[in-house]
């Protein structure tokens, strides 16, 4: 059966490991970096970015995240998540695990009062998707391999390079599990490296 | 696109879950919090230690404060109103704070009414200790709750009281007959449509953190033993002997609340927590925690 991580550090853990299982796949919360070896793919939640990448550094967790990217295992980031996998961030020197080609913008919507709720058109579904947007970031560009999925008001919401999937907005807060859905898919799909 | 909906309001909660929410009365300090992993700052002009012992009536932050603290740190900034006051809730809103806590900590401004608090589009987090009082929030339109316990105090002993209270009293409406919920609902003072939602969901349908005298990173890990969310700390980081030390032990307790191995390497060599008081040397004008209704 496959087993998708959810890094649970700090955020929306719970909501992802239900969405996860009512997709029928089964669900493991990462605490230990060594449990990384146990998943076939990794959900990196809402949350916040500051806090996961303190926590992340505090308990070693960079150099085996990046090893799993490196193994072609498929990896979802939803908003702090995101911003976890971006190679750049506006303003900031350098980015966190920068694995995927995409440049994001922390915070680009504005603050906690500008927060919404919009549905989406999505690539791949037939009916739009309620998108829940918390303080969110966005993707300003993508590279050549990243595949845009969503957007919202000209910006880039969901985007998708090769086995990293990235969006700004909260899927975990609804009920609806298409997207989680989608990346199960993409986990039972990818090929595997021996 | 809508904003200031339930789910936009409550869903910034769920992101502080597993998380400390610091007490900061300026820039330095939040941005130590933050350096040190706090998931938000509650921006403050004096940590309820010193509101106790400054006495007099107890305000809104002056909003110069709560500007510095928000243009120091990219976490999301909470403030203070007082119970009941309006306009120091629509000042903040205004001012684009994160989060308002309608906070006993404050000397209330309303003996009988609390905030129309779904009147709002910013969140807002109350004080309950139990039940009743936790559901009468979320009518209201609270999109978080905390225990009140006994802010200032750094004992944890009235927070603890006030988790269990609130746990024990949802198992008991998970595990009622449908038609035993209405003469509960009367009991408790709890909105009936509440206590159904609360039956179907199998727990409360916002997030709950402890708060009101967490000192040590074994407080915090106790409180997340019993089942909050998070931890809000006051008075307990800049109150204590090594303010950045102790920051980053509690953010570790929280995250990793049964791993006592861990707890008891960070504790090693914090210095003093800050002074205690016992809960019995306070006379009932003096408990924050009697305030709301």
């Amino acid at each position: 059966m496959t087993t998708i991580g959810v890094l649970g550090l700090q955020g929306a853990v719970r909501e992802h490991v239900r969405s996860i299982e009512a997709c029928g796949a089964k669900a493991l919360i990462i605490k230990q970096a060594d449990q990384l070896q146990l998943i076939d793919g990794l959900i990196m939640p809402g949350g916040e970015s500051t806090t996961m990448r303190r926590l992340i550094d505090l308990y070693g967790f960079m150099d085996p995240m990046r090893e799993f990217a490196q193994s072609g295992k498929p990896m979802f980031g939803t908003c702090a998540g995101l911003i976890l996998l971006a190679k750049e961030i506006v303003g900031y020197d350098a980015p966190h695990l920068g694995v995927m080609d995409v440049l994001v913008e922390r915070n680009s919507f504005g603050r906690q009062k500008e927060s919404f709720e919009a549905n989406l058109e999505v690539t791949g579904l037939a009916e739009p998707f309620n998108a829940v947007f918390i303080r969110a970031p966005h993707i300003v560009s993508a590279g050549p391999s990243t595949e845009v999925l969503a957007m919202h008001n000209d910006r880039i919401v969901l985007a998708r390079d090769g086995q990293f999937l990235g969006c700004s907005f909260h899927p975990e807060l609804t009920e609806d599990h298409r997207l989680t859905k989608y990346f199960v898919e993409m986990v039972e799909q990818a090929p595997v490296v021996v | 696109m809508n904003t200031g909906t339930d789910r936009v309001k409550r869903g910034m909660a769920e992101m502080q879950k597993g998380g400390v929410i610091m007490d900061v009365v300026n820039a330095e300090q939040a941005k130590l919090a933050e350096e040190a992993g706090a998931v938000a700052v509650m921006a403050l002009e004096r940590v309820p230690s010193d509101i106790r012992a400054a006495g007099g009536v107890a305000r809104m932050a002056d909003p110069r404060i709560v500007e510095e603290v928000m243009n120091a740190v990219s976490i999301p900034v909470m403030a203070k109103a007082r119970i009941g006051h309006i306009t120091e809730a629509r000042v903040l809103e205004s001012m684009g704070v994160d989060y308002i806590d309608e906070s006993e900590v404050l000397t209330p401004a309303d003996e009988e009414y609390h905030l129309l608090k779904s009147d709002f589009t910013v969140p807002f987090v109350c004080g309950c200790r139990d039940l009743g009082e936790a559901a009468r929030r979320i009518g209201e339109g609270a999109a978080m709750l905390r225990t009140k316990g006994e802010p200032g105090t750094g004992n944890i002993v009235e927070a603890v009281r006030h988790i269990r209270k609130v746990n024990a009293q949802v198992r008991r409406v998970v595990h009622m007959n449908h038609d035993e919920l209405m003469t509960e609902a009367k009991l408790l003072g709890a909105p009936f449509e509440l206590l159904l939602e609360i039956k179907e969901l199998g727990r409360l349908p916002v997030v709950n953190f402890a708060a009101g005298g967490v000192a040590t990173p074994s407080d915090a890990a106790l409180m997340m033993e019993l089942g909050a969310d998070g931890v809000f700390v006051g008075s307990g980081i800049f109150k204590s002997d090594n303010p950045e030390k102790f920051a980053r032990a509690i953010v570790q307790a929280t995250t990793h609340y049964q791993d006592y191995e861990l707890i008891a390497k960070i504790s090693k060599e914090l210095g003093s927590a800050m002074k205690g008081m016992e809960i019995s040397s306070l006379s009932l004008e003096d408990r924050m925690q009697e305030r709301g209704w």
